[in-house]
């Protein structure tokens, strides 16, 4: 008895916690018909909004997998000078409050600031556009792919590639034909990881956005303000894009979740 | 292929995985390299692959040297224990591997690819990937995978560790019958010294980072240059402080000039073997005697019966290693 009762508390809580205010968000949001959320949605300033965080998610996200696969590889396989403050870098975004992170990216890229007096002298502005929004981004989701990709490549092992070496592979041949296949459910899961961080991501951009609504204003931006403006219809649907996107991707997750806990490891198995 | 090994030596930190190892191993040989865990055996296997780099010494690969080529460069097959298949390919895919890596045209692949498949017996595999496969199938793919680039030298590294006995002893046949037929040099790592003595021509005996003997079966087996060779390479008793053979022991039932006074133990059945255990009347270590059924019925030996064991002198052991290795327990034989 006592066990149903501590397994159905904690869904009751979780639904408590969780379903219930997403589920009002989605009452709300289509309280007066599919009508005004679509108008709503296709709004030139929603539109915008969305336009901007694919954008950003759409860089960040590349180079953040060839940074972390190669990042992962190196740490996983070669001697890192220092491996134990590049795994403490790596693992700052996690640690940091986005709001510190937003601030670093403010201060650097500033008139002032080391980076940005430099870039204002030669006319590139980066603070307060998008790419300082997409450097604050990149910050941020920086450690999951790395975090990913080197349990992995630690599980598996190296056999396969000197298995791939003495077959006359060279070491590139060797990384795209053996070992990155090997991993690449690892860095698919990071991947998505990294989307979704990037897409949701509010602390960070905020601070190094003009904020100026139908241009500078990511779609978590843009709900922010629209409920600051007190039009709830708004908020509520591109509160609803958000959460439906982060279903999907919870879905994706699910569904791979299970590759990606069996790298296929052959060891000792016989008849 | 003929492969020297020359003075090699190799330490992982403070640990002395080969101490000035020189091997030759002949062409057309199928070798052993046996010891036990630990003693540097798949160490000098993997320098030899250039999967490892000696610290100091020389291999050489027909004559020449090849201590600092890098392992896609030495034209050889390796096999690992735990079969280190590509496990996003296919059975096929893998096979195929080297001959893509080295551009062979496609007809040449898939015909190549073909052959080797009939020979290890995957034909209908072909498309299954490793998790699919047994591990006797998974280590055959793996053979199939190292002949397929067509290597002067086949180097394993206890290829049958993995696998259940029945497995093994049929892996171990065809490997010799696989030898016969295609006669590489092939080096095999093994700790188990029945796989050794029954596909080898010539076994080398490692431990402790030494070459401890090396030779063929027979002259590891008769002629044991010390007592580690003589205790790994099959069972061994005490004897009025001589190893020796449980089988070469003869057991009478009255004494004679050379024989030692000893009281039945035990006796064991094991089917056609029976085993005595007796202790000697000098009150030194229980010793061991092998004897066949019919042996123990003509001597009508029962627990508590006083028998005389007599082992005839040790057939000409010889006192030196070939490379000239003396630091093993050679000396203490005679004590």
């Amino acid at each position: 008895m006592a066990k149903y009762l501590l397994r159905y508390g904690v869904l009751g809580y979780l639904a408590l916690l969780l379903v219930l205010p997403v589920g009002m968000v989605g009452y709300r949001t289509f309280q007066h018909g599919a009508g005004p959320v679509w108008d709503a949605l296709s709004s030139h300033d929603a539109v915008s909004a969305l336009k901007l965080s694919l954008l950003i998610t759409a860089i960040a996200v590349p180079i953040n997998i060839v940074f972390g696969v190669f990042t992962g590889w190196l740490l996983a396989r070669r001697k890192m000078p220092l491996p134990w403050l590049v795994n403490a870098l790596i693992n700052l975004p996690f640690a940091m409050s986005p709001v510190v992170v937003g601030l670093a990216v403010f201060v650097l890229y500033s008139r002032t600031g080391w980076v940005g007096t430099y870039l204002f002298q030669h006319g590139i502005p980066v603070l307060f556009t998008w790419k300082a929004m997409t450097i604050a981004t990149i910050f941020v989701s920086l450690p999951f792919v790395v975090r990913e990709v080197v349990p992995v490549l630690e599980e598996i092992g190296t056999e396969q590639e000197q298995a791939a070496a003495v077959l006359g592979a060279s070491q590139l041949q060797a990384f795209f034909r053996v070992t990155l296949p090997a991993i690449r459910w690892a860095v698919v899961y990071g991947t998505i990881l990294t989307v979704a961080r990037s897409l949701g991501e509010y602390g960070a951009v905020n601070i190094v956005s003009s904020n100026i609504v139908g241009q500078s204003l990511t779609l978590p931006l843009y709900v922010n303000n629209r409920v600051g403006q007190l039009d709830t219809t708004a908020a509520y649907s591109a509160g609803l894009l958000l959460a439906v996107i982060s279903l999907l991707i919870l879905v994706g997750m699910t569904a791979l979740s299970g590759r990606r806990h069996t790298p296929q490891l052959e060891t000792g198995a016989s008849e | 292929m003929s492969i020297n090994v020359q003075n090699v030596s190799k330490s992982f930190g403070d640990f002395h995985a080969l101490v000035d190892v020189s091997v030759d191993i002949e062409p057309g040989h199928l070798t052993a390299v046996l010891g036990p865990s630990g003693g540097g055996k798949s160490t000098l296997l993997r320098i030899i692959a250039g999967l490892e780099e000696a610290d100091r010494g020389t291999v050489l690969i027909e004559g020449a040297d090849v201590t600092h080529v890098p392992a896609r460069d030495r034209g050889i097959g390796f096999v690992f224990q735990h079969y280190a298949a590509f496990t996003h390919m296919t059975v096929w895919e893998n096979v195929a591997f080297g001959l893509k890596i080295a551009k062979t045209p496609k007809p040449r692949i898939k015909e190549r690819v073909g052959e080797l498949l009939a020979l290890v017996h995957l034909d209908g595999l072909a498309s299954r990937f490793p998790s699919e496969l047994s591990g006797g199938q998974r280590q055959r793919m793996a053979l199939a995978r190292a002949l397929a680039v067509e290597p002067g030298l086949l180097l394993l590294d206890e290829p049958f560790g993995a696998l259940d006995v029945k497995v093994r002893q049929e892996l171990r046949d065809w490997l010799r019958r696989l030898h016969d037929e295609v006669h590489t040099t092939t080096i095999f790592v093994t700790h188990d010294q029945e796989e050794a003595m029954e596909i080898a021509d010539q076994i080398i005996v490692i431990n402790h980072g030494k070459v401890e003997q090396a030779g063929s079966p027979d002259e590891l087996y008769d002629r044991p240059a010390n007592d580690f060779v003589m205790g790994f390479l099959g069972p061994v008793t005490t004897l009025a402080g001589q190893l020796v053979r449980p089988h070469d022991i003869r057991v009478a039932k009255s004494a004679s000039t050379k024989s030692q006074e000893a009281k039945v133990e035990r006796v064991v059945s094991l089917g056609f073997e029976t085993r005595i255990v007796a202790s000697p009347a000098d009150g030194a270590e229980d010793v061991t005697v092998q004897l066949t059924r019919n042996q123990i019925s003509d001597l009508a030996l029962n627990v508590g019966d006083i028998v005389y064991l007599d082992a005839p002198t040790p057939p000409g052991r010889i006192k030196a290693v070939p490379n000239g290795d003396k630091a093993t327990s050679a000396d203490s034989a005679a004590s």
